[in-house]
């Protein structure tokens, strides 16, 4: 009875209650796995665990149940690259951590190290259906005053939207094009110079003696050798297709696993990219000549690119934490131009957990897999649809936030007349 | 990274508010040179055929849902709304079987043209911060009628918006209402009648952009303290016209005319309700103190943009007949924004007398202010809020078309008023809604079945411009 309080009390005040048998039936189960889409199924949670996916599964005697009556279940939703637990509030100092700005080239930045699990953010987007994101580093440009970052971003990690660490699954953020000529000189092409150099730094730490010239430190060596020898993939961040021709170059030269994020005129490189077998993580909202890389920004971008044959997934344009919640409609508005429903789906789900190597926890519903799931009220690519009920490795997550909680109190006050 | 300039114009620059004063009142001749309507309007809609739009699904803007209703528009205006409208002899029939028709949507607080794109340096002309007070400067000096995003917007269902000035100042200056329309001038998209807005701003944007310079105000009781002493001026002037104008009157020798000031021009056209005040404003206890500060001064506070704290005042806002401008789900991106909840439309709209409104102050959101509209739809709905799409339209058209002064010429669609319709392929509270045609004034400014060179004179001969599939 107590164990039965505390677990109440948790789930009640926002912490994740304990595992538990769920048995959720009669769902329309989209699996993002070789199964496709089951409908009238059920899914047997035990144990954190996607124990059984069918019809009329025989409830085990703890079981808790959950009638979906019909409605769909996804794979929990991906976040994108995302500033989530990096930074609490924008403009503030003391609650930002995404950007190095100590003016070298530091591959060894690693932003897990600051990831801070109880980010209001984190259950803001929880209960909206997110349950896994990749959170970045960012460089941003010095000043005369103050140094800024370098191409190299740093590394970044999946995290999971249920109050733990971040996991040990890495990637490398790389800035390139206009964005980050201030990064690199002046020229994008200086971009290509520093990066050539610190491979070389990387593979023949012998070959570049005098300190003063080196771009790494022993241990930035260590870590670009590690990620070329494959520990993670490559994120390059580039909008022009001329850009993105010698991004694909030099990935090739060097034998490196690449992703591209941004990749406004992707679609006018797309059957290169899908000859590479590049993926590109995409903003499915961008259609203005934002920036001079971005003529060709056009929101059938996804559409074109799935087409042609590339993997697309979704992050929004910006970094910032707090609209993490938003890129489900950023999916919808992809299927709308032209974007097939499923692979807009896949691209909140199977898709990045493939990128950043965490498909055997996320991004599809299979036997033996962790329940990372959620049942939603109506499609969840719609804006009048929302989560009903959010799984992470199988623990029902409270569907409260700091946010529910400022909507109730003042509810009330509203209804009394009393908000003033 | 564009991401990054785009913050920070959103963050630094906010908001602001000026509409074009078209003002034909004789009240305006106490002023030196009267507001009489300089830098006019040369918009004339061209001459359209009729248009029947049958058997849709109507959400008036008015509160009503019509099924399978027509809408007939006439000489560029609304001429009725119903069920089997006889059409004159050489309409334009539009089948509207399986479509909704709503009103233009209209978006009371864009940058477009002032912060246009591309985001190069040279386009930076949203915010004169170099001054804490700048009402002397009308935001519509700034619009680059090229901007590519006048054109996006038009395919969101967007008809009318106001551009304001930024938010970096305690005052930003006028702003200007436009009709979304192209044109090679800034004068051929001014909305003919609107009045202008003054732009005003609460909070941390005026206290950082010159506290960090050692400049006056770094705090927020800087900047009350700030507007208090501009109406103060405000108000000698107004008085100093009037002497002036009494003495002239009268035929006094020592009437001395009194200098003209652009500045004060335009507060005393505010203090004289003439111009429509909007506060960017984010927190509950500065929309009150701004509420008293208007009392203090007698003037009416139009709306509250951003406002991510209005459900916590919903009541007091309502029974100021004061608006709240807000985003569907923004929040965090600064510290004045981080009790923002995706309530805030629905609480706001449930008090009262509330008036909320949708507002984009983002050349993407601007796009989609319908899916905005949706989604606060849903949060309030969630919340155990009543809550139909008939009324929700109201948020986008009719509640805007009140915040900026031009509810009487359109935002719902009651005959007479001027015919800004979309017509969408289904419901637009569907991420899937596209539009298929959107009319101003009657004319069919946007069309989805065509599609033709570039209409921004930036993207003309782009080799990348995205118009043909591959």
């Amino acid at each position: 009875m107590i164990r039965l309080l505390t677990a109440l009390a948790a789930f009640l005040l926002g912490g994740p209650t304990l595992a538990e048998t769920v048995l959720i039936r009669n769902a329309t189960v989209h699996t993002m796995a070789d199964t496709g889409t089951l409908e009238g199924a059920d899914i047997l949670v035990r144990d954190g665990t996607i124990e059984a996916i069918g019809r009329a599964l025989a409830a085990p005697a703890q079981a808790r149940i959950i009638d979906a009556q019909e409605r769909p279940v996804t794979p929990g939703f991906f976040g994108g690259l995302t500033h989530l637990g990096l930074e609490e509030i924008g403009l503030e100092p003391t609650a930002e951590d995404a950007a190095l700005k100590l003016g070298t080239m530091r591959p060894e930045f690693d932003v897990a190290l600051a990831f801070n699990p109880d980010s209001v953010a984190i259950g803001v987007s929880r209960v909206e259906g997110v349950t896994f994101a990749v959170i970045v580093p960012t460089a941003e440009a010095g000043s005369s005053k103050a140094p800024g970052g370098t191409i190299i971003a740093g590394q970044g990690s999946v995290v999971a939207l249920n109050g733990g660490a971040a996991t040990d699954s890495r990637a490398l953020f790389l800035d390139f094009g206009a964005d980050a000529n201030e990064l690199s000189g002046g020229s994008r092409a200086a971009q290509y110079m520093l990066l050539k150099q610190a491979f070389l730094e990387a593979r023949t730490p012998k070959a570049v003696l005098p300190d003063d010239q080196r771009l790494l430190t022993p241990a930035g060596r260590q870590t670009l050798l590690d990620f070329i020898g494959g520990a993670g993939p490559f994120v390059f961040d580039v909008d022009r297709a001329a850009d993105i021709r010698q991004v694909l170059a030099f990935a090739r030269r060097e034998k490196l696993r690449i992703a591209l994020s941004g990749g406004a005129e992707a679609w006018r490189v797309a059957s290169e990219l899908a000859a590479a077998r590049v993926p590109v993580i995409l903003d499915g909202l961008e259609d203005l000549p934002l920036g001079l890389d971005s003529i060709g920004a056009t929101l059938e971008n996804a559409a074109r690119l799935e087409r042609a044959g590339v993997d697309v997934a979704f992050t929004m344009d910006s970094p910032e934490p707090h609209n993490v919640r938003k890129l489900r409609q950023t999916a919808g508005v992809a299927v709308a131009h032209g974007l097939p429903w499923d692979a807009a789906l896949a691209g909140l789900t199977r898709v990045p957990a493939e990128i950043f190597g965490v498909a055997d926890r996320f991004g599809t519903i299979e036997r033996g897999h962790r329940a990372n799931l959620v049942v939603w009220s109506g499609d969840p690519l719609e804006v009048t649809s929302f989560a009903t009920h959010v799984f992470v490795d199988g623990v029902q997550q409270a569907d409260r936030s700091r946010q529910t909680e400022l909507r109730d109190r003042y509810l009330e006050r509203v209804r009394a007349g009393t908000a003033r | 990274m564009r991401w990054l300039s785009a913050l920070l114009a959103g963050a630094v620059v906010g908001c602001a508010a000026q509409p074009a004063t078209q003002d034909t009142s004789s009240k305006a001749a106490a002023l030196p040179v009267a507001l009489a309507a300089p830098y006019p309007s040369t918009y004339k809609p061209q001459p359209s055929a009729p248009t029947l739009i049958r058997g849709a699904t109507v959400l008036t803007g008015t509160g009503q849902r019509l099924d399978d209703a027509d809408v007939l528009i006439a000489e560029g205006r609304i001429r009725s709304v119903g069920r089997n409208l006889e059409a004159p002899a050489d309409a334009r029939i539009v089948e509207g079987k399986g479509r909704w028709v709503t009103p233009g949507l209209i978006d009371v607080h864009s940058h477009l043209g002032v912060y246009p794109s591309p985001q190069v340096r040279a386009h930076s002309d949203g915010n004169e911060a170099t001054d804490p007070v700048t009402a002397n400067v009308w935001a519509e000096h700034s619009v680059w009628p090229q901007d590519p995003g006048f054109t996006t917007a038009r395919m969101g269902g967007i008809t009318s918006m106001q551009i304001l000035p930024g938010s970096a100042n305690l005052i930003g200056g006028r702003s200007v209402v436009l009709k979304n329309v192209h044109a090679t001038t800034y004068q051929g998209m001014k909305f003919p009648g609107a009045p202008q807005g003054l732009k005003m701003a609460c909070g941390e944007n005026p206290k950082r952009v010159y506290g960090s310079k050692e400049k006056f105000p770094s705090t927020r009781m800087g900047n009350v303290a700030g507007y208090r002493a501009q109406w103060v001026e405000a108000q000698e002037y107004m008085r100093d016209l009037a002497e002036y104008q009494r003495k002239a009157d009268a035929g006094e020798k020592d009437a001395k005319p009194v200098k003209r000031d652009l500045r004060l021009d335009t507060l005393a056209g505010a203090l004289k309700g003439e111009i429509l005040v909007h506060q960017h404003c984010y927190r509950a206890d500065e929309m009150a103190i701004v509420l008293d500060m208007a009392d203090e001064f007698g003037y009416h506070v139009s709306a509250f943009h951003h406002a991510t704290e209005a459900y916590k005042i919903a009541n007091l806002l309502a029974e100021h007949k004061t608006c709240g401008a807000m985003w569907a789900d923004w929040w965090g991106f600064k510290m004045e924004s981080y009790d923002g909840i995706q309530e805030n439309i629905a609480l706001v709209d449930a008090a009262p007398g509330g008036c909320a409104i949708v507002h984009s102050d983002s050349e993407e959101g601007i796009q989609r202010l319908n899916q905005e509209a949706a989604k606060a739809m849903t949060s309030g709905r969630r919340a155990g809020l009543d809550i139909a799409p008939e009324h929700a339209i109201a948020w986008v058209t009719a509640n805007a078309a009140r915040a900026l002064g031009i509810l009487e010429q359109t935002g719902t669609l009651e005959p007479g008023k001027m015919a800004d319709v979309v017509v969408w392929n289904h419901d637009p509270f569907s991420v899937y809604a596209l539009t298929d045609l959107v009319f101003v004034d009657g004319v069919v400014q946007y069309d989805r079945s065509k599609r033709g060179s570039p209409e921004s004179d930036f993207l003309l001969g782009q080799p990348a411009a995205p118009g043909v599939t591959p």
